[in-house]
């Protein structure tokens, strides 16, 4: 690396080079941090103490802003819906219309960005904080694994409250979509319904969804920890990794879910 | 704290529960313990696997499997009909219509008047094919035509 | 316990070499630590004195050299062995390390509730006498965020002892302590050496403190050791060098400023 001398024109590409290798390096050590994260799950099952704390701290403190945003995603449904369907005078499809953007595309990705800025983001934070403070160190001292103790709790609570927080989120916009629809539109409730559950398959729509957000909240809660177990052990190095965190899950999310589409739809022509 | 985790548990077990049942279809879906019939249609139009099979309007099953037979050029459509349908007439005509102008494709059964009932496997001896928009246009010009 | 010399040294460091980057933190050392004996390491800041008590508990891994602990090489353990010998260890860390979402009470409680089967009762007991024993049994139900450094820092050793382990490593147990407290942490460490026969490794800068206490000081500085002895010894060395840091003189060999190229070179660079 120093056989290159500063200013030579080759200097954009040994530096795209050296990101393109540190970018390389850092995605590794997260494989490995993931799987000995995974390893230490079955031990945490013998603590249900501990799921049951992440679980609040991670599903529950989560819970309100995914109610809130459901039932304001379901009322814009409910109302570009109508408005789109009422010009070819089918707005009794408006339960459809509802139903399958929500369950398959909106309920999953919506629910898993807001998750990585909220639960995400206090996660990596959380994390950070206890590594500048020295708290791994004190309690590898004290013969206790961090990754079974700290890390694998949390990941197990990001994996199961996903899919639970994107069908609250499901729910409430299908309700939201029903206000507005049926409540304030006049759209027939009968039609809402019937024609919701004639075009929402459970197997190709309910399970697709249901199986992104498993997939989502891994990947969300992964990048999380990663983030705040590796982050520099400073004040700023936390605020950095907070930052990295949330923007790293998202872009995470969306890209996985053009994937995970293009895959479902294939298998499910 | 723990009341609060149960609480988000059922809540999420809820919105789960109320999906399937009450937004997805599987509710309707019977649990495969209905017959299966077959039709052969020239022409299936964008009749699907899961399409609905309605008689009368009313829901009875829906299609399960849609091969082409190489030795008739035909296509073959296996319907699942729910159990409780069990005595539509062997003369029963199957025809395949388009719910609205653009709506979803699915097959109506129209009843006969023999005696005896259709039972697992057995095949349908009438049906219509799809309506091609196309074809329905070209007729009517050649109709004008020919007049 | 027979007095064989080999089982007489608790931690035997030979040719321990580590580097951060380019700059070299030891360089081929060698220490003993004798069993229940109290063996303090000083040297100027940022010598490595923190990283020494990391190596020797294997959270760092040196470059080269061995280190053992009880007869036992501490960097090839297993997961599992290291953790069993780190029972054993206590260790105070500079910035103590507490748990911050768990109350004091909770944290001193903390290792026995990871490695024993004790009752509640048995488990109040306990913490509550080694809150005691630092002053702060009152501060039970006060949360890491509501301590000052000092406090922190011995509800930490409460911590470090609750286990009765058979070493400990204080990283500058004295500091930021007012004199009374400091006091009372002397008596504290010297006691439990004398009455539970605890090896004691101190990290510190204060030199009339800790030659109170230690039996044995090692003074480190630029990766090497510059003298050791007894306190009395140190306090006769012919060494020019631990002269002037043992008693904190201005002028001498020792370096006050971080290696740095000459002051007025870097003052009229353009
Ligand atoms: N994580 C790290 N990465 C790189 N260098 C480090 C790291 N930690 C410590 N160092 C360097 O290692 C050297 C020794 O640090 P150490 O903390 O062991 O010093 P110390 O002797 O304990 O000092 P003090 O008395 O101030 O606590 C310092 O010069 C420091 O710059
Ligand atoms: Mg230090």
């Amino acid at each position: 690396m120093q056989t290159v001398t500063a200013g030579s024109w080759l200097d954009p590409l040994v530096h795209a080079g050296r990101r393109a290798f540190s970018f390389l390096e850092r995605t590794g050590r997260a494989g490995l941090f993931l799987l000995r994260v995974l390893q230490s799950i079955p031990s945490v099952l013998l603590r249900p103490g501990l799921i049951m704390q992440q679980l609040f701290s991670v599903g529950v403190l989560t819970i309100v802003i995914v109610l809130v945003a459901g039932a304001f995603v379901g009322l814009v449904l409910g109302l570009q819906g109508y408005n789109v369907l009422v010009r070819f005078n089918a707005e009794a499809s408006l339960g459809t219309f509802v139903g399958l953007t929500l369950v398959r595309e909106l309920g999953p990705v919506v629910t898993a960005l807001l998750f990585a800025g909220r639960a995400g983001s206090a996660l990596t934070a959380e994390l950070g904080l206890m590594k500048a403070t020295e708290q791994f160190s004190g309690l590898e001292m004290m013969a206790v694994d961090p990754y079974k103790r700290v890390l694998a709790p949390r990941m197990l609570a990001g994996f199961i409250s996903m899919p639970l927080l994107a069908g609250i989120f499901s729910a409430v916009g299908v309700l939201g979509g029903y206000f507005i629809g049926v409540g304030l539109l006049g759209v027939d409730a009968g039609a809402y319904w019937a024609q919701m559950q004639n075009s929402v398959d459970f197997y190709e729509d309910l399970m697709t969804g249901f199986w992104k957000s498993l997939a989502f909240g891994f990947a969300a809660t992964w990048v999380a920890l990663f983030e705040g177990y590796d982050a520099e052990p400073t004040a700023e190095g936390v605020g950095r990794a907070t930052t990295r965190s949330v923007v790293s899950a998202s872009l995470l999310v969306l890209g996985l879910n053009f994937v995970l589409t293009a895959l479902l739809l294939e298998t499910n022509p | 704290m723990e009341a609060w985790v149960g609480l988000f548990v059922a809540a999420g077990c809820v919105a789960l529960f109320m999906l399937a049942m009450k937004v997805s279809n599987l509710s309707t879906i019977s649990a495969g313990d209905g017959y299966e019939i077959i039709a052969r249609f020239g022409n299936i139009g964008g009749l699907a696997v899961r399409s609905p099979v309605r008689a009368s309007g009313v829901l009875v099953g829906r299609v399960s499997d849609i091969s082409y037979d190489t030795r008739s050029f035909e296509a073959m459509v296996t319907m699942s009909i729910e159990k409780q349908f069990n005595q539509f007439p062997t003369d029963t005509t199957a025809s395949i219509f388009t719910a609205g102008l653009l709506g979803e494709q699915y097959v109506s059964l129209t009843p006969g008047a023999e005696e005896e009932v259709m039972k697992q496997g057995d095949t349908i001896m009438f049906s219509d094919s799809a309506m091609v928009l196309e074809r329905i246009i070209g007729k009517i010009v050649t109709d004008k035509l020919s007049e | 316990m027979s007095a064989s010399p080999a089982s007489d040294i608790l931690i035997r460091v030979r040719g321990l070499t580590f580097r951060r980057g380019e700059r070299v933190i030891f360089e081929n050392i060698d220490l003993d630590f004798r069993r229940g004996r109290i063996t303090a390491i000083m040297g100027p800041s940022g010598t490595g004195k923190t990283t020494l008590l990391k190596l020797i508990s294997a959270q760092l891994i040196p470059e080269a050299g061995t280190i053992e602990v009880d007869g036992q090489n501490i960097h090839t353990l297993s997961q599992t062995d290291l953790f069993e010998l780190r029972k054993r260890m206590g260790m105070l860390f500079q910035s103590g390390a507490l748990l911050t979402d768990l109350t004091v009470f909770e944290n001193v409680a903390y290792p026995l509730r990871e490695h024993t089967q004790l009752s509640e009762r048995m488990i109040r007991y306990l913490v509550l006498a080694k809150l005691q024993a630092v002053g702060l049994r009152g501060a039970a139900q006060l949360l890491p965020a509501e301590l000052s450094g000092g406090m922190a820092r011995r509800v930490a050793l409460a911590r470090a002892i609750a286990l009765d382990p058979m070493m400990i490593m204080y990283d500058e147990p004295f500091s930021g302590q007012d004199p009374i407290s400091m006091g009372v942490l002397i008596k504290l460490i010297h006691a439990m050496n004398d009455n539970l026969g605890l090896t004691s490794i101190i990290v510190s800068h204060d030199v009339k403190e800790t030659s109170s206490i230690a039996d044995h000081i090692y003074v480190i500085s630029d990766g090497r050791i510059m003298d050791q002895g007894s306190p009395a010894e140190l306090d006769r060395t012919a060494s020019e060098w631990a002269q002037q840091f043992l008693k904190g003189l201005p002028d001498g060999p020792v370096r006050f400023h971080y290696p740095a190229r000459d002051y007025a070179e870097d003052l009229f660079e353009n």
